[in-house]
């Protein structure tokens, strides 16, 4: 029993650094895994499947797969870190610093860029080369029934 | 005979972190009866099961409370797993303990500091919040998050913390233990905090067992519903485990359940560390929780027992989603503690109980 239990402590806290930073003078370290903001940092890469959306708890993330644009509202992203876990092309990062503090809820809006005239050539033929084996698979299909078809009538 | 008064205390008060109301009926400075009112911070969280996927449900459950944040998320991706029938690799049992375990020391801590600062001690409340940092720093590296872990869902947790990391904790605890161990005197043995406690809001065995109190408040009467007793998850895998008891009964006794148990907890953690296996940490779900089937799970929270209820529809949403929280019942045993006591000691004994009301109103 007794008194000044704390006597001790409150002597070295006198003599001692103070045990908060200076903000904002000291800027603070974050770890490397502090969920601060996310980004999509390749939309190049982005196949605007539209999981990052649909997994998000707080419905913050838009994707328009026709105008090919991605956007996120990071003042009503809760950083749980589940679009970036779930995204089939890696193109959502988790970077450790928070959002600045603004005066309204604007979203970040990321937009395709314009493809090059190769790149839509390159595109243009990879779509006719799809449309194609689609057809084909189409069509082996059909035959498939008929075929079936003919001999359940036998 | 004195004539009854009716003072209204709360649900904006100093000493509480949380909105509760409370009439106090007083004769004179006794109080004679409390009647409690609730409802201040009711959020409708429980009905969103019907909108967010049961994967998605896991972060509004860790917003039920800041502070047994990580607890809910364990409590509720337990019940969804029992659900489903879903067994998760061991690490990842040994890494919600070890983050569970340590949102048992921060919230202590904090709490340690509040009483503190209810009567009066404003150095003791710096040094319990400066030593709480901390356990925050762990939980921010080792998670991203300093409150809201996000860390726990259906099928495992979703970080792994590397055997560096698992030393570094092991290393901090030590400085934590070794710091706390120099103000546990200043709550146990100081005079002017004895004056202030002991004696007071006593609760007897008998009716901690009547009202079916729960947590340290429980404890504290000498009643043991500690959860973690069932060996539930890696409490399961420690070497032995005794609840610290107290047969106080008082409002001391209630804290100095609380202040022991923060070693206690410590002791968990580098136990847990020792022991953790290596392996996966996840597994994803499939599938959705079957129609008609239902699951609960009891986990020890800091403040005692919560019981979680779910029932499946055949859909990936819940059916029905309910959390028993351990202030809901306390609240009973706290009016029982404030009958008889004087008007300037309802602070204490209000706080002692550790009442999280946003937990019980949801």
């Amino acid at each position: 029993m007794g008194s000044f239990k704390l006597g001790g402590i409150s002597l070295k806290g006198m003599f001692s650094k103070p045990a908060t930073k200076m903000y904002p003078t000291v800027v603070p370290e974050y770890f490397d895994r502090t969920a601060g903001h996310v980004e999509n940092t390749d939309i190049k890469g982005c196949i605007m499947c539209g999981i990052c959306s649909k997994r998000c708890p707080t419905s913050c993330i838009t994707v328009d797969k026709d105008s090919g644009v991605w956007s996120i509202n990071p003042f009503d992203c809760v950083s749980c870190g589940s679009c970036v876990r779930e995204c089939p092309k890696d193109c959502l990062v988790m970077f450790n610093v928070y959002t600045a503090p603004a005066t309204s809820k604007e979203p970040v809006v990321v937009k395709k860029p314009e493809l090059t005239p190769e790149e839509k050539a390159a595109k243009a033929k990879a779509d006719a080369e799809k449309a194609e084996r689609i057809k084909a698979a189409k069509e082996a299909a059909a035959k498939k029934a008929a075929e079936k078809a003919q001999q359940d009538g036998e | 005979m004195a004539k009854s008064t009716v003072i209204p205390f709360g649900p904006q008060h100093p000493v509480l972190p949380e909105p509760v109301h409370l009439d106090l009926v007083l004769e004179d400075e006794k109080v004679v009866e409390a009647i409690p009112r609730l409802g201040f911070v009711h959020r409708g969280l429980e009905k969103l099961v019907e909108k967010k996927d049961y994967n998605q449900y896991v972060f509004i459950t860790e917003r039920i409370c800041g502070i047994c944040s990580f607890g809910h998320s364990y409590g509720y991706s337990q019940c969804v797993e029992h659900l489903m029938d879903i067994e998760i690799p061991p690490r990842a049992e040994y890494l919600r303990g070890i983050w569970h375990e340590l949102s048992r020391i921060h919230s202590h801590l904090l709490w340690l500091g509040l009483a503190a600062d209810s009567f009066g001690y404003e150095n003791l409340f710096m040094q319990c919040w400066k030593i709480r940092e901390r356990v925050l720093d762990i939980f921010e590296k080792t998670t991203g998050g300093r409150v809201i872990l996000s860390a726990c869902n259906v099928g495992g947790t979703l970080y792994d913390i590397s055997d560096e990391e698992l030393a570094g904790i092991s290393n901090t605890l030590d400085i934590v233990r070794d710091e706390y161990s120099h103000i546990t005197g200043a709550f146990l043995k100081d005079n002017s905090v004895r004056s202030r406690l002991v004696d007071v809001g006593y609760l007897s065995k008998q009716q901690a067992l009547d009202l079916s109190i729960v947590g340290p408040f429980a404890r504290a009467s000498n009643v043991n519903n500690d959860v973690r007793c069932l060996g539930i998850g890696a409490y399961g895998e420690l070497a032995e485990f005794e609840p610290i008891m107290s047969e106080g009964g008082d409002c001391f006794a209630r804290v100095e359940v609380r202040a022991k148990e923060v070693f206690q907890s410590i002791d968990i953690v580098k136990e847990l560390i020792d022991k953790i296996p290596a392996g996966e940490i996840f597994v994803k779900p499939k599938g959705s929780p079957a129609e008609g089937a239902e699951a609960s799970m009891r986990l020890e929270q800091p403040r005692g027992e919560c019981y979680y209820y779910a029932r499946g529809n055949g859909t990936k949403f819940l059916d029905r989603f309910r959390i028993r929280t351990p202030t809901s019942i306390n609240i009973a045993g706290m009016v029982t503690a404030l009958k008889g006591c004087e008007l300037a000691d309802v602070p204490m004994i209000i706080l002692t109980i550790d009442p999280c009301i946003s937990c019980t109103e949801r």
